[in-house]
């Protein structure tokens, strides 16, 4: 076992014991804090994969941006941390088998694919090639999902605000 | 720094703790004499001699109160949330520290060579807002809470301008890379970029007024995300006690302290490596002209502290000059000023690095 061995089960414990946590805290504001350690141990994971753009864009959008949000958005909603949630059990049955059947189906993927295994070149620099392929290849789809997030920030701010008396 | 660390020692992991180890002395050593340094300048600002009893000039001031502060009794309030609670400094100056990890302090020292360093900055001090949050949530006091959403709510919108200038100037530089973009400063101070960069030209006279706008941006808004005065209402004294570590004492509380001088020196560092050289010296290397190479790497790193800490004097002379702002002319500034500033400049810097 190699020492890049080592870190990767460190993030990926870190990863499922916090996400572990996050179900099955009773506390709303305990979760999403879980959630910041999830986020981090799936950035380090992006990271030894050799994708750091991905990793740091992981941590800027999820943890500067959508945890902090969420993490207002309770802490702003009033008795919020007094709510009792229910983590309990239900419907045990059903479930049961759906979870299974969907576990049963991702180890079959995983399990029967021919994965294409090559010899492992980390690439040094990912950014460039990103840049490059989100300005040809792929704009269209780039410019769409910038538009969508426009109209979302549009549509966000006119419900929010205030109409004048 | 990491690779001659391991042909020294050839263990991976040893090395790479010992290349952590550096910043973390860096910042240590900064704090301790920031703080004693602040109280210097800000007494002399107001005619006072400051502290004087410990050491010559009081120079040893810093350490005795961190000597007591190690001693303190760590109090937690009954009704905390006592996990969180603990949790929070750490997380906050980790988020801080973490920052060092891609600085060049000079051309041999620096942590990683990863090519998305100054992205990675702007992405791991959001864990320092994150600590903040947690800090002032889980002391369950009004005033924590109250400190922490304005924290956070000023940091966030004060990281806009920052990535729209960050963003100008890697359209500028072409790469993200601070040691690349230290490097392309090099040989005098006529090719820092806050002069229009290392490429001779018209664009170069075209570019030097913007910027300066852009560097004035960039310093008011990341003297606003490191909440310092003016822009210091998170822990405003008189009205939230200490803000969102109002609760804290003893070491937890000296973890914040040191957090907030990490980042004042970090935020002074970005600075200096986009807009003024980085590490390169401004009027050539003595190394270089008395034929010792070795010299070269020291002097850099001599001038890399030497223009961080004439920032970090600007922080603290601004922090006792001018009064805070209120919470509506903070986003005011933030929202009607900076940002279109910072959009007009990015279209403008753009447009001109393409003549």
């Amino acid at each position: 076992m190699n020492f890049y061995d080592i870190i990767f089960y460190i993030f990926a414990a870190i990863t499922l014991l916090s996400a572990l946590f996050v179900v099955t805290t009773r506390n709303i504001v305990h979760s999403a804090f879980y959630l910041l350690f999830t986020f981090f141990g799936v950035a380090g994971i992006y990271v030894l994969l050799g994708a750091d753009f991905i990793a740091i864009s992981q941590i800027l959008i999820y943890v500067g941006g959508i945890l902090i949000l969420l993490l207002f958005g309770v802490m702003l909603t009033n008795k919020i941390t007094n709510v009792e949630i229910r983590t309990g059990t239900v419907h045990m049955l059903p479930a049961a088998i759906a979870s299974g059947i969907f576990m049963g189906a991702v180890v079959a993927v995983m399990v029967w694919t021919e994965w294409k295994s090559e010899p492992s070149v980390t690439p040094l620099t990912t950014t460039k090639d990103i840049g490059h392929l989100l300005l040809t290849d792929y704009v269209l789809i780039f410019e769409l999902l910038g538009i969508l997030l426009l109209v979302a920030l549009i549509g966000a701010a006119s419900i929010a605000r205030r109409d004048k008396e | 720094m990491y690779q001659f660390l391991y042909d020294l020692i050839g263990n991976e992991i040893l090395a790479g703790l010992l290349v952590a180890v550096v910043p973390l002395t860096i910042i240590l050593v900064f704090a301790l004499f920031g703080i004693w340094l602040e109280r210097k300048v800000s007494a002399h600002m107001q005619d006072r001699l400051g502290p004087m009893r410990t050491g010559w000039h009081g120079w040893l001031q810093t350490v005795a109160d961190l000597m007591k502060m190690l001693q303190k009794e760590d109090i937690i309030a009954t009704d905390a949330d006592k996990t969180l609670y603990n949790i929070a400094p750490v997380l906050v100056f980790s988020g801080s520290f973490a920052a060092y990890a891609v600085i060049p302090f000079s051309s041999k020292l620096l942590g990683s060579e990863v090519e998305i360093g100054i992205f990675y900055v702007l992405a791991i001090s959001s864990l320092v807002v994150a600590g903040i949050l947690m800090a002032g949530w889980s002391a369950n006091n009004k005033y924590s809470l109250l400190g922490a959403m304005r924290a956070v709510a000023q940091i966030i919108s004060y990281e806009i301008p920052t990535a729209l200038i960050v963003l100008s100037m890697v359209m500028l530089m072409g790469t993200l890379s601070l040691d690349k973009i230290s490097q392309m400063q090099t040989s005098s101070f006529w090719n820092w970029n806050i002069f229009g960069g290392a490429v001779f030209g018209l664009s170069k006279f075209l570019l030097i007024p913007f910027m300066f706008i852009a560097a004035l941006i960039l310093f008011i808004s990341t003297l606003a995300e490191v909440n310092r005065v003016p822009f210091d209402i998170p822990e405003a004294e008189s009205e939230l006690v200490a803000g969102y570590f109002t609760e804290y004492c003893g070491m937890k509380w000296g973890m914040f302290m040191l957090a907030e001088y990490g980042n004042m020196f970090a935020v002074s560092a970005i600075i200096v490596i986009l807009f003024f050289g980085g590490y390169q010296s401004p009027i050539g290397y003595f190394g270089n002209s008395i034929g010792v190479q070795w010299l070269v790497p020291f002097e850099q790193g001599f001038w890399f502290i030497a223009k961080g800490l004439t920032l970090v004097f600007v922080q603290m002379w601004l922090r006792w000059t001018l009064p805070r702002l209120r919470v509506d002319q903070l986003m005011t500034v933030c929202w009607k000023y900076l940002i279109p500033y910072a959009f007009l400049n990015l279209i403008i810097i753009g447009i001109i690095s393409l003549l």
